[in-house]
């Protein structure tokens, strides 16, 4: 069941005086999971911003939940949940205090003990938020994000600077939300974020979106993905090629070790262990590589992402 | 994963809405208060100060006051000083850091249109206004103080002047760096204190000079509230005046120029 896009951009752009942050951007998300990925200073604040209401376009259109951010503010506010990069808290308030406060102004709120808990925030209720942990000030601003039962949550680097830990455990709320039927809309610069998470991801570099789908379509679609196996030497590669799909292609690189590279799918695999059967080898050491999102970030951009 | 579009049935299953209106800007007004009340600085301005200035200067004659007992000359300046020091002073301070730390950002995406935030600032200025009256009038009366005119004539004062304060305040806090607005709040503070007809009499101060001080909001706020309280004056409509101007001045710009981030 697919409904309408919970975010369609068509052709943004905004610039902050010369600079131009996003140049044009199309982008459209569906409900589940979208996360955007680029590396710093891509546009991704920016356009996230644009959706939030934050900004005003230049140029393009913005419509989120089927609304304008900026005319229909007060329509869409209770139907979206924010978590800024950083702050949004009282310095002199408590932990708690906070969070209930957001809670008070909707009008479902969820259970703001329960959710303390299960972000473990229940040590810090009453420290205030300056003497919270970097960690916990970003759980915080995640569960404030939360707290009003929102449909589309929008988390702007949700994990940066997290321990292993924390990160964890965000990611395990982000995919209860998913489970529970609310969409999400997160910007990152870790590639494992995007792929553990993510329906979709839109690649963002230069404020223009360069690639958008699925983890597996995007890995799918880059450069080919590789089998390697040790056998013996002086398999007959004629007969291994006629075996395989004919946009595969077949390889002995050094004595014993072979390469084929093409579309690796369970199939292809099959394909080659069954001819390795039919020809008596022994396959030693078979492997597959497929290509991460970094590959194919790298291979779009020429750029690292984690810098 | 599981779909993301099944039946929405679990905890974090969507049931988006905005609080009542009015239950919004309650909760608002509770929590800026509370921050008020908790801040140490903040209640160094706004009880602290004005409590030892009326104290000291009521019983130890340091400044010629004129005819009559100091403290019937001092308490309207007191008053007048303490609406200065949370509505403009303490407002200004607050908001500004408010806005470097991203609180008004994030609200601005809550529920809370941001009239009703700035409706809750409000209230929350009021109510330590009230708590500030109650105080130093209790602390009045106890060094002798022997107020006359008309209660009306003095809310009216005390209404326009934190709407003055207000609008004043909201365009430091909305304009500068957090920084430059604490400082430049204290700075004015302190300057009005002296120079606004506080404590000193500013028929101390040139003719010259005296003309110009009369038109600050802190002179008009507690000429007016003397020339009622001190000397028993119906309505000082000149002061109200100057009042006024300054409010709908400092209210239009702080609407105009005020940033949100």
């Amino acid at each position: 069941m697919r409904s309408e896009p919970v975010v369609q951009v068509q052709a943004l752009v905004k610039r902050y005086g010369t600079k131009t942050a996003v140049d044009g951007l199309d982008l459209v998300a569906q409900a589940g999971v979208t996360a955007v990925l680029g590396p710093n200073g891509a546009g991704k604040t920016t356009t996230v911003e644009t959706c939030e209401g934050y900004r005003r376009p230049d140029s393009g259109t913005v419509r989120v939940l089927g609304l304008d951010p900026v005319r229909q503010s007060r329509e869409l506010r209770p139907r979206i949940g924010v978590m800024l990069q950083s702050g949004g808290v009282y310095s002199g308030a408590r932990a708690d205090e906070m969070l209930r406060h957001v809670a008070k102004l909707h009008a479902h709120p969820l259970d703001v003990d329960a959710l303390i808990e299960r972000l473990g925030l229940g040590s810090c209720g009453r420290t205030g938020y300056r003497r919270l942990s970097g960690g916990q000030q970003q759980r915080l601003a995640l569960a404030m994000a939360v707290v009003g039962r929102p449909e589309l949550v929008f988390l702007d680097e949700p994990t940066a600077g997290l321990d292993p830990q924390a990160r964890r455990a965000t990611w395990d709320l982000v995919r209860d939300l998913r489970a529970d039927g609310v969409s999400v809309i997160l910007t990152t610069h870790y590639m494992e974020e995007a792929e553990q998470l993510a329906d979709d991801v839109a690649i963002i570099d230069a404020g223009r979106v360069i690639a958008q789908g699925s983890p597996e379509e995007l890995c799918r679609g880059g450069a080919e993905n590789t089998l390697r196996f040790t056998g013996r030497p002086g398999l007959d590669i004629g007969s291994l090629l006629k075996a395989l799909p004919a946009d595969c292609t077949a390889a002995e690189l050094t004595p014993g070790a072979y390469r084929v590279a093409g579309k690796v799918d369970p199939q292809l695999l099959a394909t080659v262990t069954s001819w390795c059967a039919q020809h008596g080898v022994m396959p030693d050491r078979i492997s597959v590589e497929r290509h991460t999102l970094e590959d194919v970030f790298l291979e779009l951009t020429g750029k690292e992402l984690r810098s | 994963m599981t779909t993301a579009t099944g039946p929405a049935t679990g905890t974090y299953a969507p049931k988006p809405g905005a609080a009542p209106l009015p239950r919004m800007i309650a909760a608002q007004a509770v929590l800026e208060t509370k921050m008020l009340l908790r801040n140490g600085e903040q209640l160094l301005l706004t009880v602290v100060i004005p409590t030892l200035l009326l104290v000291l200067f009521s019983s130890v004659d340091i400044v010629d006051t004129g005819a009559g007992k100091s403290v019937d000359f001092l308490t309207p300046g007191i008053l007048a000083l303490a609406v200065m020091s949370t509505a403009f002073t303490g407002q200004a301070i607050a908001t500004g850091f408010e806005r470097r730390y991203g609180v008004l950002k994030r609200l601005a995406s809550s529920p809370l249109p941001r009239w009703g935030l700035m409706t809750a600032k409000t209230a929350s200025v009021l109510v330590t206004e009230v708590l500030q009256v109650i105080l130093l009038t209790a602390i009045a009366f106890s060094l002798g103080w022997s107020p006359h005119g008309g209660p009306l004539a003095v809310l009216l004062l005390l209404v326009l002047g934190t709407a003055a304060f207000s609008g004043l305040g909201l365009l430091m806090a909305g304009t500068l760096r957090a920084e430059a607005t604490l400082a430049a709040a204290n700075l004015v503070f302190l300057l009005l204190l002296v120079g606004g007809g506080v404590i000193v009499p500013l028929d101390k101060f040139p003719a010259g000079a005296r003309g110009v001080l009369e038109l600050l909001p802190v002179s008009a706020l507690s000429d007016g509230l003397r020339a009622v309280l001190q000397h028993g004056a119906a309505m000082p409509w000149g002061d109200c005046g100057i009042l006024a101007v300054w409010a709908v001045v400092g209210l239009a710009a702080a609407g105009k120029f005020f940033r949100w981030e």
